[in-house]
């Protein structure tokens, strides 16, 4: 792989707090290797900036493997930028070219009020999966893992759902704001395990109404979610969600 | 004050059993009436404050990320070892025990690594329960791999996201006690001091980071969860925010600090791309057991990788060490790495790499399908074909991974790889009840330092942040708090709360009020490069002693010369990266004082005083089976205490890989 080094110019959104309005300013990073992440890209550039006795750009991160669903920028138009099924984190500058352009801004909804610059604040995910999304059992009640053999199919399907990482984009790429695939991967990861079952319907019942009651839009199948999940987490889970949730309202 | 570790009496494998059904219990009326303070919520502080919520205790938990679910604990790739002995392979508790006190080239304690071993199988049952979704066979049941260290197959998994799948079901075990009111949650909050009354830790300092303010909280008791310290380094496969405040904190407070030289390098991470590098991400050990490892013979041959014939090329683990080969145990493969590279043979654009080659494993596997296939006399391409499908459905995610992050095709040119700091055994020392040496103040997880001796076994940590959490401290805070049942909180306008308040501003402030030219960022990188350089992955006394004072300068000078932009009430990353580097400049040099007195090698700990001729760790029993339990004094000023380890049931013995 050839190794090169370019200019960039960075649109980016800069919003002291909640309190106040954002807006866009402009930077030049110059001497970017293709080979850094975008996040290296961006530490550059506050090095710079604190160099020059100006504020660094907030922004959230922290494993920068993919995993933690902490970071979060909307790239150009995109949430997470252009690479498929890809964090903020685990983009790489040789996707640009010397002379480009990016867009940077926060994720962009109601729900998720920006604390500063990049960074908002997503605890409404939280307080739905405090509304609903887990198994009631205590600690040392649990009998034998062996005891309860699961379909290895459904065991990974599960897994799929599970592996959301709560990070947001679906609901920073929906029109509408909304966070159905975000809740139906979790209803999905607990219903399609026997484990899950006793409660699937409460459950479904009780995230829904604490995601409308954050305020996150209604889902009207548009399908940009999936498309902008870093984890490929797939619109069946947004069909299984209505299922049970019509399965608790109507069951 | 001399170290009682309390281990209970009687033979190993009753001591935990005869501990739970004798130790003193709390009420359920009185539990209501006493608070928690738990810090972190990875593996070791969801567990235990949902476990702690559950049993009606009133609790506040504390971490730094934007939620709970964020911690650390989610990037764990491998998985979890338990003794399940599912596979009837002759795994049990002993086993798991005595592979773990081995692994830990003889510096742990029997007492707590026996109960860590006995309540391993309890944590799958729990996690299941919890809807952990685990891998399955075609039965239904539950699948095992083996790792590094073991001859058993016990560790438990989902697919590469192991950490992840048991955070999310603590997390989630977290929030239901969040909604049932038994727990309250500070995300965005740093815990910067204990607040100690009578000498029991009795509360924290925390600062708010969404607004810079300062907040007290009062406890009872005080768990810290707050994971380890590998970013001392700069560079290691730990999250970006990873980092000892917390435990220094307490140090500083009065708890000792057990081993803290004891770091684990693996061998196989995506090596240093440039200056820019911020962090590194490992490469599953798994990768050896097909990879080869080469340089080229040649100097600064810059040839590329597939240009170089074999004749030209150096499988220096092979070479060295003919038994093992490729699968030496982690330290050595990281030092032969090292080696290799600081001699000038390194490749790729940093020349502090090494080649993990697959292409004679595509081969061996692509003969072999083509041959299932009938095709006796099958051309190269079709070989390649088969066997590039083998070693995709092995280890497909992991060259996925690569590719992201390089750029490169490992399929068709060797992976570069480097070793990486990546864990740290060293921690706060603790009791058997998992008590710091300040009273009421706990520490759990990686935090401690108490189970994994010189060096941590794969697919241990992960079981033991958990063990702490949900089967441990449930058992050991009641016994203690017990005898608190009469204490009741204690109002955060108490002058010991006003008082650790005012230190912790003054701190903020001096730090603030320096606005000097160089930038946090800049002393980290200049602080990692000393103890990578001087106390990594060899060390040796002239070495250390230039380390120690190379540190009190940069300190000396962070402390005159550092950039903190922005203002103290608001959110302010900078200011928060600030203090934690601060407290690496002073770990650090513990660090180094730790490893110039430990002149044995052990486990990770390498002295290059105290080597083989053949150039093997040597470790020195007679002199050093203690735990190094150091004592701040003042600054720069620590004194050693040693527990003395006492093995009744394993014998040491050296540990040989030829
Ligand atoms: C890449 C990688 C892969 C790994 N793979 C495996 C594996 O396969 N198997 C295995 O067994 N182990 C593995 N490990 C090791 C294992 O993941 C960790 O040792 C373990 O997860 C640590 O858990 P913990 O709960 O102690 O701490 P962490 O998960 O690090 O959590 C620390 C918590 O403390 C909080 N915190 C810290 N300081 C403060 C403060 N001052 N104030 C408030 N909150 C604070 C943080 O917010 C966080 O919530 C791996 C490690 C790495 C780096
Ligand atoms: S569903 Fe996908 S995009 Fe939405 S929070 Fe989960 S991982 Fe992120
Ligand atoms: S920083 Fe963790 S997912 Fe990007």
């Amino acid at each position: 792989m050839q190794h090169y080094t370019m200019n960039l110019t960075l649109k980016v959104w800069k919003q002291k707090n909640c309190k106040t309005k954002g807006a866009f300013e402009t930077y030049k990073v110059s001497n970017i290797s293709s080979e850094m992440s975008f996040l290296e890209m961006f530490d550059v550039l506050n090095e710079q900036l604190v160099a020059e006795g100006k504020e660094p750009i907030a922004f959230d991160h922290d494993c920068r493997e993919g995993i933690c669903g902490m970071c979060s920028m909307y790239i150009d138009g995109r949430p997470h930028g252009p690479w498929h099924q890809t964090t903020t984190c685990q983009l790489h500058m040789r996707q640009y070219k010397d002379g480009d352009t990016i867009v940077v801004e926060p994720w962009r909804s109601n729900s998720f009020p920006v604390i500063k610059d990049l960074v908002v604040d997503r605890t409404s995910f939280d307080r739905i999966i405090a509304a609903g999304g887990y198994i009631s059992v205590n600690t040392g009640n649990a009998v034998d893992a062996n005891c309860l053999p699961i379909e290895k199919d459904k065991a990974d399907e599960s897994f799929a759902a599970a592996s959301c990482i709560g990070c947001g984009a679906c609901v920073a790429a929906c029109p509408n704001t909304s966070a159905m695939l975000f809740v139906s991967a979790k209803v999905s990861h607990l219903a399609l395990l026997p484990q899950g079952d006793p409660e699937r319907k409460v459950r479904a019942s009780n995230m829904v109404n604490q995601m409308d009651k954050e305020g996150f839009g209604s889902c009207t199948n548009i399908g940009a979610c999936e498309a902008e999940c870093p984890k490929g987490i797939s619109l069946e889970n947004i069909a299984r969600l209505n299922r049970e949730y019509i399965g608790s309202v109507f069951g | 004050m001399a170290l009682n570790s309390k281990i209970p009496s009687g033979p190993i494998d009753s001591k935990w059993t005869t501990y739970k059904s004798t130790c003193k219990l709390v009420n359920p009326a009185n539990k209501r009436q006493i608070e928690v303070i738990v810090v972190g919520t990875g593996l070791a502080g969801a567990s235990a404050a949902a476990s702690l919520g559950e049993m009606g205790y009133k609790v506040k938990a504390f971490c730094f990320q934007d939620s709970p679910r964020r911690a650390h604990s989610i990037a764990a790739q491998g998985g979890i070892n338990a003794a399940k002995n599912y596979q009837n392979d002759g795994d049990s508790t002993y086993r798991l025990f005595y592979d773990t006190i081995k692994g830990g080239d003889y510096r742990a304690r029997e007492g707590n690594v026996h109960r860590l071993a006995e309540v391993s199988a309890n944590i799958i049952d729990q996690c299941v329960a919890q809807g952990v979704p685990f891998a399955r066979e075609y039965g239904g049941l539950l699948s095992n791999r083996s790792f590094g260290g073991t001859q058993v197959q016990r560790t438990f998994y989902a697919a590469g996201q192991t950490g992840q799948q048991l955070l999310i079901g603590a997390y989630q075990g977290l929030e239901r006690q969040i909604s049932l009111g038994n727990v309250t949650m500070y995300s965005r909050h740093e815990m910067l001091d204990i607040v100690k009354i009578d000498g029991k830790a009795r509360g924290i300092i925390a600062r708010n980071l969404v607004t810079g303010e300062l907040e007290r909280h009062f406890g009872h008791a005080v768990l810290l969860c707050t994971g380890g310290y590998g970013n001392v380094f700069y560079l290691s496969t730990n999250a970006m925010g990873s980092n000892v405040t917390a435990a220094w904190k307490a140090h500083r407070q009065g708890a000792y600090f057990g081993n803290p030289c004891f770091t684990q390098i693996h061998p196989t991470c995506i090596p240093v791309s440039g200056d820019h590098q911020s962090k590194l991400t490992l490469m599953s050990e798994s990768l050896r057991n097909d990879g080869r490892i080469w340089v080229p013979k040649a100097k600064g041959d810059n040839r590329k990788p597939t240009d170089i014939k074999e004749e030209e090329r150096d499988y220096y683990l092979e070479r060295r060490y003919p038994a093992f080969g490729n699968l030496v145990p982690r330290d050595v493969a990281s030092r032969a790495a090292k080696e290799r590279c600081d001699a000038g043979y390194g490749v790729g654009s940093s020349k502090m790499a090494v080649y993990l080659d697959f292409a004679s494993a595509i081969e061996r596997y692509g003969k072999v399908e083509a041959h299932k296939e009938g095709l006796q006399n099958a051309d190269k391409a079709t070989i390649y074909n088969f066997g590039k499908n083998v070693v995709k459905e092995k280890y497909g995610n992991l060259f996925e991974m690569y590719e992201k992050i390089t750029g490169e095709n490992p399929y068709e040119v060797p992976m570069r790889i480097y070793p990486a700091v990546h864990y740290t055994m060293g921690g706060l020392w603790v009791d058997y009840e998992l008590m710091t040496t300040v009273p009421n103040l706990y520490a759990l997880g990686e935090a401690n330092f108490s189970d994994h001796g010189a060096n941590r076994l794969g697919a241990s940590a992960l079981m033991q942040g958990l063990a702490d959490g949900y089967f441990v401290i449930p058992y050991t805070l009641g016994n203690n708090l017990a005898d608190d049942i009469r204490t009741k909180s204690i109002p955060t306008d108490h002058p010991a709360f006003v008082a650790a308040e005012k230190v912790v501003n003054d701190r903020i402030q001096k730090m603030m009020n320096i606005k000097g030219k160089e930038s946090v960022e800049s002393f980290h990188k200049r602080l990692g490069k000393i103890m990578w350089d001087k106390c990594g992955m060899g060390r040796n006394e002239k070495g250390l002693k230039e380390a120690i004072e190379e540190i009190k300068a940069l300190r000396k000078e962070f402390w005159s010369n550092v950039r903190i932009p922005g203002e103290v009430n608001e959110y302010n990353p900078e200011l928060d990266k600030a203090g934690r580097v601060a407290d690496f400049l002073e770990l650090g040099e513990l660090m180094c004082i730790d490893a110039l007195q430990r002149k044995e090698s052990c486990g990770g700990h390498f002295r290059e005083e105290s080597q083989t001729d053949e150039g093997e760790a040597l470790r020195d029993d007679e002199n050093f089976m203690y735990v190094a339990a150091w004592e701040f004094k003042a600054d720069s000023q620590y004194e050693l205490h040693k527990e003395v380890l006492e093995y009744e049931v394993v014998h040491p013995s050296a540990r040989s890989y030829k």
